[in-house]
């Protein structure tokens, strides 16, 4: 039935588990719109050839609804939108909440083309190789224009906007290469903005990871403009160390803990932070972006608005790889090095 | 109505003839006139926007490129979008039937202020000529919706088309508040507010979206108009701007400008079911006030177009659930006006084969417009042709066929002749027919996943769109058919008479077509409209003049 | 024509309607909805000041405190306040029929107005020299960070499209000056000094809100 249905409808594979939820959600939807339509138009017909005029100076009654009537045209329809909306809204709820366990991937988008990049490294131009059966999360930026994030096997769509992180996630089950579009139009190569998901096996997929790891990525950076910094064979918190001495982050900020101009950077992420006026954050990586971009928002108490913006000035990339860095400083595991698996870092909440 | 009783009553000259002269038309200030220069403006703005779309279609046969450049095609689906909401979609059933009927429907001598309505012509006249003059120095490419920073930030000619956008929408307030005040007060005497015709009512409707919707689309153009000239960082995510704002603003508008184009088209078919049915409106209060709500509730759902802009998914929510109340407003006119047609009379003409045409495609397009609220699958489907199918089920589906079934229906009144009969039903067959063709395949597009604005598309898509390219095709041979018939009816039209359709609207009570002035006197109006009981068509006119009139 | 058969009234009835009340119904009825439309005008704009002070409450009101004069938008919002209380007494005394007054009050309301354009104009100068300029163009040091070119393309922008309305309304005004002087409008025909008096009181009331969005808060 699922598999009749999806045929009829032109419907992509399903690669996922939401993607089959969604698509019972359409065969529901379709029908009901199919018989309604069909209904208005036969009804139509059978007035039109019952009530045809036979004579040149026919009249009609007056003819008026009684209250059963309008309260039929309304509740009928309402209800059947109501139970779609019933279904659908927590479909897209559980679309906007990631499983606490699910492994990040950086998502670039530039004009006009995808860069993925591992916690871990290594990084992927247009191809994003994800592990099937376990949730992947993709923290999206742009460099420039808005674009907008599309696997229609997966049902998924994200736009992907300059100056902020938007997220999505997934759970690929079924191995195979899946089709990645840019949905929202960004110029002249738009419709050229296409990249690829290779579902792997998970076993394949480590593998895959390790290899790529060890021997650097294979996709070629040079395509992303020179501004772009970020080495392919470091991992995103190497480069983040790096970068961060670069810009002079450290001088304002520790990473072992001590109190400085800024607040220390160990143990920060998902760290509840008071803020001047009593409000509070969790330092997220919403939060730490905006604080570079614009540090003066969140003025966490007992600390002077300082820090100058870095706004326009640190490539998204480089954001991404300090973010990052930020992340693996913990007390119990401070490590800098590349990790040597695939990284399953449970997002704390 | 008894023709020779006219000739009595009117022997004042028609409007066409009252004056000759081009000036006597530049500086016209009759309503009717007004409406015929709107017809000829939007006309030609439609030709031009259907161009673009065959141009869009024949690009779009093959994969990849076929007869323009990308740069060539982001222009031409950015010009087909502007040329056809701003310069045809919005003004048109407004302009021409609102401008030519409501003051005759309303029993009024003219609208309430007829040198604004002359000057609203010439405020589209001069935001087209901008419009085109941008598009002659080479055109945006940023699709109709100016999403910042790519609109920002394209070299190409997007301020004039902005400027162009933003004087049309000048004539538009200008339109409502005419509108709005003529109905208020120039209603004649035993015209109450449940007397007045469906048509006055959803026209009504329409002008309040457009006196409180487009002034808020003039600033965001503007806005983006200075963004894109100066630099000074309004959208400019760089300098702390949010791209988002924009598209929340720009969707203020340019949702209820949705409606500001299908209520118009619900207006006509109120008036063209009732007269080729001969029959009274089922639930008349129902269809008049669900208008209103329509425009109330169209306020409160731009955000179903930011679904996965990052909006939370409360939000998501709560404009969600709103929006599938515009659909229930809808519901309750289609189905009022199919329970209209219960113990009609019904004639099949070529206006109620668009009326057919019409019901199937809204409720269609109406229902895939409340799936596409129910959030989950408009992820899928947002930003792909589903949506692209979606909303041309509704604006060609159902404002054109509406705009067919009205210059069908209202031809003889406005220009005195008759069409043919025989050769509108085949145009109408064609259009229905090619407008399927043509869309339908877009739905599947949309399924499959295909995004809209794409210049060239991965193969598995291409079979679909040579369906749809000659679907358009047909569409757009069927729209040359009614031209040339129209046309030619004019000249060789056989002479109508006040009323050939034996309908009960007020509008019909005059001579065809109409005298310079509306009424010798104030008609009175005894009771509602299309009322077909009892009385044989043509005794009795629904606003009888009264003997004694000159009361005021 | 028309005019042939409607009685000739003092003053001059359009042909299309049935009665003096009737007109100058639709005439107050259609300036109430031109109001309404550029009150969402501005809306557009409030929103987006709304929108941006939420996002940078702190450089907003730094740039507020260091940016603008504040003895200026005072001064401004007192002399618009007087200009709107000299046009409501002309449009009383042109009712009366006492026009000679009535256009010697709407010459004091003009002269308002170019005085606030004045002061407008001192500031812009000002601006202009601190640096304090929209998007691109901004190099104010005192006030840092994003945001605070923010605030000054918001104020540009805002005061910018609201001194275009006053030179609009002081056209207005100047023409129903003119016309109150030649004893045009009495008991009877008062409409067109109503309407202008209403736009009038429409951009006053507007700078009633961007003065303390811009120099208070």
């Amino acid at each position: 039935m699922n598999e009749l249905m999806r045929r009829m409808l032109f419907l992509p594979e399903q690669a996922s588990q939401y993607a089959r939820d969604v698509d019972h959600l359409h065969y529901f939807v379709i029908t009901t719109t199919m018989i309604a339509a069909f209904g208005v138009a036969i009804t139509a017909l059978g007035f039109f050839v019952r009530y045809r005029r036979r004579s040149e100076s026919q009249t009609t009654p007056v003819v008026n609804p009684k209250p059963i009537h309008e309260v039929l045209f309304i509740g009928v329809p309402l209800s059947f939108f109501l139970l779609w909306f019933a279904i659908g809204f927590p479909q897209f709820v559980r679309l906007q909440t990631p499983p606490k366990d699910s492994m990040d991937v950086y998502v670039q988008a530039k004009k006009w083309m995808w860069k993925f990049s591992y916690a871990g490294g290594p990084n992927g131009i247009d191809v994003l190789h994800v592990p099937a059966g376990r949730p992947v999360r993709l923290l999206m930026t742009s460099r420039d224009v808005i674009h907008s994030f599309f696997v229609p096997a997966l049902r998924l769509k994200q736009d992907v906007l300059p100056g902020r992180y938007s997220q999505t996630w997934f759970n690929a089950d079924k191995p195979g290469r899946y089709e990645l579009f840019c949905a929202e139009y960004c110029g002249m190569g738009h419709s050229a903005m296409l990249g690829e998901i290779v579902v792997m096996p998970p076993a394949e997929f480590d593998a895959w990871l390790a290899d790529a790891r060890r021997s650097g990525s294979p996709a070629q950076d040079a395509a992303m403009t020179e501004e772009d910094r970020t080495d392919p064979r470091q991992s995103l918190p190497e480069q983040g160390r790096r970068l961060a001495a670069e810009y002079g982050c450290l001088k304002c900020h520790s990473v072992d803990g001590t109190r400085h101009i800024g607040p220390t950077w160990l143990d920060l992420y998902k760290k509840t932070e008071r803020l001047e006026g009593g409000k509070e954050v969790v330092a997220d990586e919403g939060y730490l972006t905006e604080s570079m971009m614009d540090p003066r928002a969140k003025i966490v108490a007992g600390y002077q608005a300082v820090m100058p913006t870095y706004q326009g000035k640190i490539p998204a990339p480089e954001i991404a790889a300090i973010v990052e860095f930020i992340k693996s400083l913990r007390t119990d595991a401070v490590r800098v090095e590349p990790s040597k698996g695939p990284v399953y870092e449970p997002i704390r909440k | 109505m008894n023709p020779s009783a006219n000739s009595v009553v009117y022997n004042t000259p028609n409007y066409l003839d009252a004056e000759g002269g081009v000036r006597s038309w530049l500086f016209t200030r009759d309503h009717k006139r007004i409406g015929v220069m709107y017809l000829v403006l939007t006309t030609s703005a439609f030709a031009l926007g259907g161009l673009f779309a065959m141009l869009i279609r024949i690009e779009l046969l093959t994969p990849g490129p076929t007869i323009m450049s990308a740069m060539t095609y982001n222009r031409m689906f950015t010009l087909h979008g502007v040329v056809m909401i701003f310069l045809f979609m919005v003004p048109a059933i407004p302009g021409i039937f609102g401008n030519f009927f409501l003051p005759l429907m309303l029993g009024a001598q003219d609208v309430a202020f007829p040198r604004l309505n002359l000057l609203s012509v010439y405020l589209y006249l001069v935001g087209a000529t901008i419009a085109v003059w941008g598009m002659i120095q080479g055109g945006a490419d940023t699709g109709w919706t100016f999403y910042a920073p790519y609109s920002t930030t394209t070299t190409t000619k997007v301020v004039p088309i902005l400027l162009g956008a933003f004087v049309i929408g000048f004539s538009s307030i200008v339109t409502g508040i005419n509108f709005i005040v003529t109905t208020h007060t120039m209603r004649g005497p035993g015209l109450t507010w449940d007397r007045m015709p469906l048509f006055v009512w959803s026209i009504y409707a329409t002008s309040i979206i457009q006196v409180l919707a487009t002034p808020v689309l003039g600033m965001v153009l503007l806005l983006v108009a200075i963004e894109h000239s100066f630099g000074f960082g309004i959208f400019d995510p760089a300098r702390g701007g949010d791209p988002i704002l924009l598209q929340h603003l720009f969707w203020f508008y340019s949702h209820p400008a949705v409606y500001i184009m299908v209520l118009p088209a619900m207006a006509v078919i109120s008036e063209v079911v009732c007269a080729f049915a001969r029959k009274n409106m089922f639930g008349y209060k129902a269809v008049a006030y669900s208008s209103l709500g329509i425009a109330f509730v169209g306020f409160f759902t731009w955000g179903h177009h930011l679904f996965t802009s990052g909006q939370s998914a409360f939000d998501a929510g709560i404009f969600g659930v709103l929006s599938m109340f515009v659909g229930i407003f809808t519901a309750i006119k289609v189905f009022n006006w199919t329970a209209t047609l219960y113990k009609g009379a019904i004639k099949f003409t070529a206006p109620f084969a668009y009326v057919c045409g019409f019901l199937f495609f809204l409720v269609f397009g109406g229902m895939t417009g409340v799936a596409l609220a129910t959030v989950s699958l408009d992820v899928h489907w947002q930003d792909t042709y589903f949506v692209v199918a979606h909303f041309h089920f509704i604006m060609v589906g159902g404002t054109i066929m509406a705009f067919l079934a009205g210059i069908h229906y209202w031809w003889p009144k406005m220009f005195g002749r008759m069409y043919s009969e025989g050769w509108a039903l085949v145009a109408a067959c064609t259009i229905i027919f090619g407008f399927n063709a043509t869309f339908i395949p877009q739905f599947l597009l949309g399924n499959m996943g295909m995004p809209r604005r794409y210049y060239s598309y991965p193969a598995q898509f291409w079979p679909l769109n040579v369906a749809s390219t000659a679907g358009a095709s047909l569409l757009g041979f069927g729209f040359l058919l009614v031209l040339v018939y129209l046309l030619l009816s004019l000249k060789y039209g056989r002479v109508a008479g006040a009323n050939p359709w034996g309908s009960r609207g007020f509008e019909w009570n005059t001579p065809s077509p109409p005298s310079a002035l509306n009424f010798p006197v104030p008609p009175v109006f005894t009771h509602g409209p299309h009322d077909y009981q009892d009385r044989g068509p043509g005794e009795e006119p629904s606003p009888t003049p009264p003997p004694e009139a000159q009361h005021a | 024509m028309p005019e042939a058969t409607t009685p000739a009234i003092e003053p001059p009835l359009a042909h299309h309607f049935v009665s003096m009340r009737q007109q100058t119904e639709a005439a107050r009825l259609g300036m109430w909805l031109f109001l309404v439309s550029e009150v969402l005008l501005f809306t557009g704009l409030f929103t987006a000041y709304a929108v941006y002070r939420f996002l940078y409450p702190t450089v907003f009101e730094e740039a507020s405190r260091k940016g603008v004069e504040l003895w200026a938008g005072t001064t401004n919002t007192f002399v618009l306040i007087t200009s709107s209380l000299t046009v409501a007494l002309g449009y009383h005394f042109a009712k009366e029929g006492r026009g000679k007054l009535a256009a010697a009050l709407l010459a004091v309301s003009l002269a308002l107005g170019f005085v606030f354009l004045g002061i407008k104009a001192i500031e812009y100068t000002n601006h202009f020299h601190e640096g304090q300029l929209p998007g691109k163009f901004y190099h104010f040091a005192e006030v840092q960070g994003p945001g605070a070119s923010m605030f000054f393309t918001l104020y540009f922008i805002m005061t910018g499209l609201h001194g275009a309305h006053v030179v609009v309304g002081m056209t207005v005004l100047a023409i129903m000056a003119v016309r109150a002087w030649r004893e045009e409008f009495g008991p009877v025909h008062f409409a067109p000094i109503e309407l202008a008096g209403l736009y009038w009181h429409l951009v006053d009331l507007i700078w009633i809100f961007l003065y303390p969005l811009l120099y208070l808060i």
